[in-house]
């Protein structure tokens, strides 16, 4: 009797110590391991899930969290059998980065159809919260509404009324056109025409001739990676921007500075959701990033840093891997980390939390290898992105 | 204002030159892929990823030893070719009594190997290299303002691929070469050391590979994926141009660089797929290509 007694008390007691029974998560890391994307997103975006892990403590925490990662190739075939495959034989519960938004968009069908999680970090469709949303994506640090508004408004308010584009010659590009032709004749400036490019493409001086011919004032690159790095570059090459045109660089990362060298890339005005030296937590941050990884995180690792922490807050509170729990509870509580502070997630799957306009540094200017950015103004997480009512999402209408 | 076919004429003679300059870069390609399968009857696969390391020979040499372009223009091409002849007689050597395509299978791991190898180094978004400062402005000529660089993109290239064809066909060296590749047996009975002379055609090909990636540097950006798509065309231009033929390969790669060049006017989204159209074409009518040998 008296044994019986023990056993239930310390059954009882041990009940009590850990309310939740283990959970095993399994998160996938799908991005460009290879390609044009591969140094924005890639290896770098599994060191930034690791960290984020390893921050959460996620082991003293009951959570064993696994993570798998492969490379998509910028094919959405290849990415939706990946996602597919991980889903049915792996049992990955979350899928996280995914740029190329060609790739993201088959990735948020395939999750939603198998009711997984997608935490999207990379791509930059607007659409994976307008017309393609769903109650299992949220769209985490940038899209191309916010970047089209960040970088072109700006542009026409400073007198740079007549755009023509550049365009990169799929979804993404596509939709970045359109986001900032939207802007730029909103503030009222007017688009002259564009042109559109193959993805990758090595020679852009016919594109950017045609640019040049147009006489618009500003010539805006909706591309990405190294499609833009050769625009600037073969740009600069021409003269187009002594002779008085000005580049918008609609999409540009931080590993896109350093393939120019400040001396080409100095002066140019972009739209980032992180840069290191915003403040003491994002220069803590990109320094363990940068010990680990080599380099300073682009803003797709840093967001996929911080998409993976708040996931992992919600198995925690939820105790479950379910995605509508875990879901319900991320779109309910705020996520605070040291890339955006305290920010939310928004019934269309929108995280919300400020944007940054700004100027790459003079060589003169910057200090040290990788201070490239100068802060010119912040745009409020609402300003920032598109408003929900504006974006043909369903589940947000009701 | 006059136009032709919905475009200024000023517009459409800047599109022409600067197809021309692309133009340069698959002829001097294609011809290092011409001299090497019609000679020594190898699909160099390579090519693509020996045009990559010859830019990165180039930023190479700037950032560690501080040589700049010039000196790059010259030692990049040596360095590169001389990685070809030990790639030649350590591995490619052996295949030569073997079929075409254990040559194009063997060359084409390689290709993956070097860029897989660079990739891991310098990853993808490529270094930054400047051009000279004398090829760092440009003149205005009416209808384009154009680069120094891309300018000398075609000077050199005609230099190069003149030298080549002349050295090929009008020289004694060139003969022996010829005749070694129709007849080794008979050649190497008058003395002359036949391995070693393909070991450095193999050599020289490579470095022709290498020279084009040293004039890329400064206008592209240096990347390990920088000859991934670009080899792709030029096997289609040595295609058109009939495989092997020395003259073939430099007036298709200027030829099809204007096509390409006039594509980006009248059709950007088509510039990507124009040169394989023209490719199925040329095969479906004339099978050695435009400048081949019907076999």
């Amino acid at each position: 009797m008296k044994i019986a007694k023990a056993l239930f008390a310390s059954a009882a007691f041990a009940a009590l110590a850990t309310p939740a029974l283990a959970v095993d998560v399994t998160i996938g890391v799908l991005n460009d391991r290879s390609g044009l994307y591969a140094d924005l997103a890639g290896e770098g975006s599994v060191v930034a899930t690791r960290m984020a892990i390893e921050d959460f403590d996620a082991e003293s925490k009951d959570i064993n969290v696994e993570v798998l990662s492969a490379d998509h190739q910028n094919k959405p075939d290849v990415g939706s059998n990946i996602a597919r495959q991980w889903i049915d034989t792996e049992s990955v519960d979350v899928i996280v980065d995914v740029p190329t938004s060609s790739v993201a968009l088959a990735v948020n069908e395939v999750v939603r159809e198998k009711d997984k999680i997608f935490l999207a970090s990379g791509p930059a469709t607007s659409d994976l919260t307008g017309k393609a949303c769903s109650p299992n994506t949220i769209h985490w640090t940038y899209d191309t509404y916010s970047l089209a508004n960040g970088t072109g408004k700006a542009m026409v308010q400073e007198g740079g009324d007549s755009w023509f584009f550049v365009t990169a010659d799929y979804a993404f590009g596509h939709a970045l056109e359109r986001d900032t032709q939207a802007v730029v004749e909103e503030a009222g400036g007017k688009v002259l025409g564009n042109v559109r490019h193959p993805l990758s493409s090595s020679d852009f001086s016919s594109f950017l001739l045609q640019a040049q011919a147009s006489g618009a004032k500003v010539i805006g690159l909706a591309n990405a990676g190294g499609d833009t790095i050769n625009s600037i570059k073969q740009a600069a090459e021409f003269g187009i921007v002594q002779a008085g045109q000005s580049l918008a660089g609609l999409l540009i990362f931080s590993t896109d500075v350093a393939a120019l060298g400040l001396e080409t890339a100095q002066g140019l005005v972009l739209t980032n959701a992180f840069f290191a030296d915003r403040n003491e937590d994002t220069k803590a941050f990109a320094e363990r990033f940068k010990e680990r990884h080599g380099k300073n995180p682009t803003m797709v690792q840093a967001g996929v840093y911080s998409s993976v922490l708040h996931y992992l807050k919600g198995v925690e509170a939820t105790g479950s891997d379910e995605a509508s729990k875990v879901m319900e509870w991320m779109k309910a509580n705020p996520s605070n980390d040291p890339i955006f502070g305290e920010a939310s997630v928004r019934k269309d799957g929108r995280h919300m939390h400020d944007m940054y306009l700004l100027k790459v540094k003079s060589p003169d200017a910057a200090q040290g290898e990788e201070d490239y950015f100068e802060l010119l103004a912040t745009i409020p997480a609402e300003e920032a992105f598109r408003p929900i009512e504006d974006g043909e999402c369903e589940m947000a209408k009701q | 204002m006059f136009e032709l076919i919905g475009i200024p004429p000023q517009a459409l003679f800047g599109q022409l030159l600067l197809g021309l300059i692309n133009g340069a870069f698959y002829a001097v390609l294609s011809l290092g892929l011409a001299v090497i399968f019609g000679l020594l009857n190898i699909i160099n696969f390579t090519h693509g990823a020996q045009y990559m390391l010859g830019a990165f020979v180039a930023w190479m040499l700037l950032n560690y030893l501080g040589l700049g372009y010039w000196w790059a223009l010259l030692l990049a091409p040596v360095i590169v070719g001389i990685t070809g002849v030990i790639l030649e007689r350590t591995l490619i050597r052996r295949l030569y009594h073997l079929d075409h395509l254990y040559g194009l299978l063997l060359t084409f791991g390689l290709a993956l190997i070097f860029t897989g190898v660079f990739k891991q180094l310098y990853g993808v978004s490529g270094l930054p290299y400047r051009a000279p400062e004398l090829l760092s402005g440009g003149y205005n000529l009416g209808f384009m303002y154009l680069p120094n660089s891309r300018a000398f993109v075609i000077l050199a290239s005609v230099v190069v691929c003149f030298g080549t064809w002349f050295m090929i066909e009008k020289t004694k060296l060139g003969a022996y070469l010829r005749a070694a590749t129709e007849n080794p047996t008979l050649v190497s009975a008058f003395g002359i050391n036949v391995p070693l002379l393909i070991t450095l055609t193999y050599g020289f090909g490579v470095g022709l590979a290498a020279f084009a990636g040293v004039l890329a540097a400064p206008i592209y950006s240096v990347n390990p994926i920088m000859g991934e798509n670009l080899i792709i065309v030029v096997f289609a231009v040595v295609v058109i141009g009939g495989m092997g033929s020395i003259l073939g390969s430099i007036l298709t790669g200027f030829g099809l660089g204007l096509v390409e060049g006039l594509t980006r006017v009248f059709y950007p989204e088509g510039s990507a797929v124009v040169v394989f159209v023209i490719m199925a074409l040329v095969l479906l009518v004339k099978p050695a290509g435009l400048f081949g040998r019907e076999i």
